[in-house]
């Protein structure tokens, strides 16, 4: 039996002290199994970019455990267990595109031949083979978001976190970054933990959505999108888009997102059904 | 798979900046120039001006053409005080700063002194350092162009550096790197355009501090001893026509700092 790539347990998260108390996260429990694709979706200010951060190890939660692969998430981010991409591509200006990818790889020290190798590789994985030599400020904002990514994906990690890698895209470059997520998923078999505002975009991704709601911030349930008929989401192709599932599992997560489960309609999910435990 | 942007037709190629500058930004100085000049030799000429008191143009032109080789000589003699201080200040200054970057104590330590180097003026120092290592050589004259140029660029620099973005630093964090590989990868690289506006007001600085301390003693040879050994001969014409040379100097190291930096900065538009 695998580890879950992620296991959260009774965490919360409370910024501030006395009057001016935040209380960005309460009483948070979720579990990412390995190689599976979770999205995180709720209104601005709902913690899910905290949550996120919790994970990952850039911020220390108040109180509860947070596991990544067994470990705690400190221990996981010192053994760089996951790749991530933030919400602006937070590329290195003064570097290629191929100097950015590599950049995890130089600071870990992988020898330069393999690390042109992985390189290459990762080019010709989101497409940029010919821009290799450019710099950042040449590419468009699509582009500068698939070389984030090809960054996060370099030493191919088994978990990704990506806080709206997609939210700064037109729609158009949106849905096409979508289809080459999914494609470099089933690729990778790597778990993703995916932050959007975008219920399509989440729904089209995900195997299961968790939808979160502010003050404070915890989730308010958890709709799985393969319950509604959807493939799994490394054998998704476009034409989920279209299925009826699809529709289905968007009209869950919005009746979620707009009231939360008590009038909630047939086929969603409370909290903690569909979640592991409780 | 999806094959996207590849077939982008604009012109993505890095541009060197200097190659954008219109030609008026550069011809109305020229005409200005020209303009003062022209009204500088004619002021002189109707007023009758006494050369002492100031020289026409032409006439500093005439001893700037007689004296080429002597004007080359004392530049390269004040420029290399100038180069080395700048260079020694440049190294000091960044590396300065990285230091107080990284340490806040540093930081804090540093702060008064640099604030009082940045209000004394450094050339004042030379008489004392002249005693401290001897008239024959240039030692006080670096030195003292290399605090002129170590405290801009320490100052810049810093400033640079507290323009890390936060997204570069969690990215740090995430990698889990050590802090000299956050100074080299992210820290560094961001202060560099900062680095250059600092080296830049400093260029000025060096060639002037590595000049005005010749006038306070030390070996002979460079502009600034020729400027009072001919204005001390009353051969005014020729100090006019030094300080001609030390302005070519001046501005020799400014455009070639502009150019440097110019170059180190051209990726450095927000992406
Ligand atoms: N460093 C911090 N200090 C104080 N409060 C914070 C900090 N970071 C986040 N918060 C607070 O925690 C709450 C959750 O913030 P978070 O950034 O996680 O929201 P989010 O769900 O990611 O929102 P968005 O969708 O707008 O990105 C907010 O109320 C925010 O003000
Ligand atoms: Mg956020």
């Amino acid at each position: 039996m695998t580890e879950p790539a992620i296991s959260v347990t009774g965490v919360d998260r409370v910024f501030g002290k006395g009057r001016k108390q935040v209380v960005a996260l309460t009483d948070v429990d979720l579990t990412v199994a390995d190689g599976e694709f979770v999205a995180l979706i709720g209104p601005s200010g709902c913690g899910k970019s905290t949550l996120l951060r919790l994970v990952a190890d850039l911020d220390t939660a108040t109180s509860g455990e947070i596991k990544v692969f067994g470990k705690g998430a400190r221990q996981a981010r010192l053994d760089q267990d996951y790749g991530i991409a933030f919400q602006q591509a937070g590329l290195l200006p003064w570097r290629t595109v191929a100097g950015n990818i590599e950049l995890p790889l130089k600071i870990h020290g992988a020898a330069p031949a393999l690390r042109k190798a992985r390189v290459a590789e990762l080019l010709e994985l989101v497409g940029l083979t010919d821009f290799a030599k450019n710099h950042p400020d040449q590419l468009s904002g699509g582009m500068q978001q698939r070389v984030a990514i090809a960054r996060a994906l370099a030493e191919s990690p088994r978990l990704l976190l990506m806080d709206e890698p997609f939210g700064a895209l037109d729609e158009i470059t949106r849905e096409r970054m979508q289809n080459e997520l999914v494609r470099i998923c089933a690729e990778t078999g790597a778990a993703v933990l995916f932050v959007t505002h975008s219920i399509p975009e989440a729904v089209f991704l995900s195997d299961r959505v968790v939808v979160m709601s502010p003050r404070p911030g915890r989730i308010t349930g958890i709709v799985d999108v393969r319950a509604d008929g959807l493939a799994d989401h490394h054998d998704r192709t476009e034409r989920a888009r279209d299925q009826e599932g699809f529709f289905r599992a968007v009209a869950e997560v919005r009746a979620l997102l707009h009231g939360g489960a008590s009038t909630s309609s047939a086929g969603v999910e409370p909290a903690g059904v569909g979640v592991e435990e409780r | 798979m999806a094959a996207v942007d590849t077939t982008v037709t604009r012109d993505t190629r890095a541009r060197f900046p200097i190659t954008e500058v219109r030609w008026s930004t550069v011809v109305a100085p020229l005409v200005l120039g020209a303009l003062f000049l022209l009204s500088w030799e004619l002021v002189v000429d109707r007023a009758e001006i006494e050369p002492f008191i100031l020289p026409a143009p032409s006439a500093i032109w005439e001893q700037v053409t007689a004296n080429t080789g002597n004007i080359v000589d004392g530049a390269t003699v004040t420029g290399r005080n100038a180069l080395i201080g700048m260079l020694a200040g440049a190294v000091l200054g960044v590396v300065g700063a990285a230091v107080a970057g990284s340490f806040r104590f540093v930081d804090q330590m540093a702060a008064p002194v640099v604030a009082a180097l940045a209000v004394i003026p450094i050339v004042a120092l030379a008489p004392v350092l002249y005693s401290m290592f001897g008239a024959a050589v240039n030692t006080g004259r670096i030195i003292v162009a290399g605090v002129s140029v170590a405290v801009p660029v320490y100052l810049n620099t810093l400033r640079g550096i507290r323009q890390v973005k936060a997204v570069h630093r969690e990215l740090m964090t995430a990698y889990a790197a050590g802090p000299l590989q956050r100074i080299r990868s992210v820290t560094l690289p961001t202060a560099t355009p900062y680095v250059f506006t600092g080296l830049r007001v400093a260029s000025s600085l060096a060639v002037i501090a590595a000049l005005i301390a010749e006038y306070f003693g030390g070996p002979i040879g460079g502009l600034g001893k020729s400027i009072t050994s001919s204005a001390a001969s009353s051969n005014y014409p020729l100090a006019w026509a030094y300080v001609f040379g030390s302005i070519v100097l001046g501005l020799l190291f400014y455009v070639v700092t502009l150019l440097v930096e110019l170059w180190f900065s051209r990726h450095h538009q927000p992406a």
